[in-house]
């Protein structure tokens, strides 16, 4: 690890839903910059509520949130904080919500103050660099489940962001796709929290993996590389693992 | 699925700005609601008619929305003879049809024709998105063109989240009846479509957040108006002018 302080640090946190069990508990969390994080653990554990406390979106019902050095707690920290930190939702419908995919990738750098212009040339900018030439005047709501991924994961990127979370990038996406999206994520230069079911993904994109247990974060030693065998498409054709 | 047919194409209408079009129409249409003669009337579907020349639309979409339409207004000409009291024009046994009635179903016939032909021409010739911007434009308060856009964009998602649940029910074997069950099935899907929007709109709620929203939309599109503009204005203002002028001459009679 390095010797900067944690620009994400989570200390001591609780969070029950109203009328629930407690979903996190005593959680301790620290996140450097550089860092690829791999987030691995049955649904239901508070994986998603993890990133929605990161972004304020939900508040812990105790504990404290330090982000980039600072301690969070009010909506206006948190305002500074959304546009360092870069969430992709887990279903791209929630993300894009402009009738056009130029809007919706704008809408980001428009917030941040922008002018009309440049957020033309960021948006233009980031849809080529994931391959979507041509998309801005595409609607969103007729884009395909792969396109959808991509565009949301462009609304994200416009943001310019230091720290991406990916609430289970894969999920729902054909072979193909995957392998897109999967190219585009280590290829990008930002610390990342990933967030999914796939551990072949995540060995291949992260530097260490993480697992929620008893409502808390463990490092998951036994989830680093080891043999194992499983079912996937076209298993049955000669493939490599890395 | 919705679709907008009428906004892909290449006509003269379709290049004229959105904005132009939008005024254009609102300011004819008034114009035909109010009116109540019969020249002005024929006018304005004849006006209407070359406007949907103008747009290039398929002639056989166009005729499907008419019928459509008309299917109302036939219910009108049901309706209306046989109740609106005054001289009687025709009696057939124990009904009596009545000479206004006629008159009145006839002017909502030609009114409503004449009114969907332009809308045809000139508002369904822009895509939702277009017109929502237009409008934002033409300074209609933000809160009601995002409740437009926003509504048209979540449309679908509600309506494939209303298909995954009405299929849900189906697989097991749920056939719609007259009975309690049919209803009570109906009121928990219904109920649940609700609580899935609500739920919805929470996450798209928040996606806004992380991405800076602070309660400003902005709008992208650009619109210009020359010449082409003018001249289109100045047409649709010429006919106006003349069934302003049909309506006035009648009501001096």
């Amino acid at each position: 690890m390095n010797s900067a302080p944690p620009i994400i640090h989570l200390k001591d946190i609780h969070f029950s839903y109203p009328g629930g069990k407690a979903v996190l508990n005593h959680l301790d969390f620290k996140f450097y910059r550089g860092d690829r994080t791999g987030l691995i653990a049955p649904n239901g554990s508070g994986k998603t509520t993890l990133f929605h406390l990161i972004m304020g979106l939900v508040k812990p019902s105790s504990g404290k949130i330090e982000l980039f050095g600072k301690p969070v707690s009010t909506a206006r920290d948190f305002e500074d904080v959304r546009r360092r930190i870069g969430l992709l939702f887990q279903d791209p419908d929630d993300q894009l919500f402009s009738p056009t995919v130029m809007e919706d990738v704008a809408f980001g750098p428009l917030n941040l103050g922008k002018s009309k212009s440049e957020a033309q040339t960021i948006a233009h900018r980031t849809l080529a660099y994931l391959g979507l030439e041509g998309f801005e005047d595409r609607i969103t709501y007729k884009l395909s489940g792969g396109e959808k991924r991509l565009v949301s994961l462009a609304t994200v990127l416009a943001m310019e962001p230091e720290v991406l979370l990916l609430d289970e990038p894969l999920n729902g996406l054909d072979v193909d796709t995957r392998a897109k999206i999967e190219e585009i994520i280590f290829n990008l230069d930002l610390s990342y929290i990933i967030i999914s079911h796939d551990i072949d993904f995540l060995l291949s994109t992260t530097a260490q993996i993480y697992t929620i247990k008893n409502g808390k974060i463990l490092f998951d030693d036994k989830l680093q590389i080891h043999a194992h065998r499983h079912a996937h498409p076209h298993g049955q054709y000669p493939h490599e693992h890395e | 699925m919705l679709q907008e047919p009428f906004a892909v194409g290449n006509s003269i209408l379709h290049r004229i700005d959105p904005r132009m079009r939008i005024a254009a129409a609102t300011v004819y249409s008034v114009i035909v609601a109010l009116s109540r003669h019969f020249p002005t009337l024929a006018t304005a579907v004849g006006a209407s008619l070359a406007l949907i020349m103008l747009a290039k639309l398929r002639p056989r979409d166009v005729v499907i929305r008419l019928i459509i339409v008309n299917s109302f207004t036939l219910l009108l000409w049901l309706v209306l003879p046989l109740t609106f009291q005054g001289s009687v024009a025709i009696s057939i046994g124990p009904l009596s049809v009545y000479h206004s009635g006629l008159i009145m179903s006839a002017q909502i016939t030609l009114k409503s024709n004449a009114i969907l032909m332009a809308l045809m021409a000139l508002i369904a010739t822009m895509t939702l998105s277009t017109l929502g911007s237009a409008l934002n434009r033409l300074h209609l308060p933000d809160k009601i063109v995002h409740l437009l856009l926003m509504t048209y964009r979540y449309i679908f998602v509600i309506e494939q989240e209303f298909q995954r649940l009405m299929r849900a029910a189906q697989i097991r074997g749920f056939r719609p009846g007259t009975n309690l069950h049919t209803y009570k099935t109906y009121a928990y899907i219904v109920g649940m479509l609700f609580v899935r929007s609500a739920l919805r709109a929470d996450r798209v709620y928040k996606a806004m957040l992380c991405r800076g929203f602070k309660r400003k939309f902005y709008c992208l599109h650009q619109f210009r108006t020359g010449k082409e503009e003018w001249l289109f204005g100045t047409a649709m203002g010429v006919a106006v002018m003349v069934l302003i002028y049909l309506e006035w001459l009648k009501a001096g009679v």
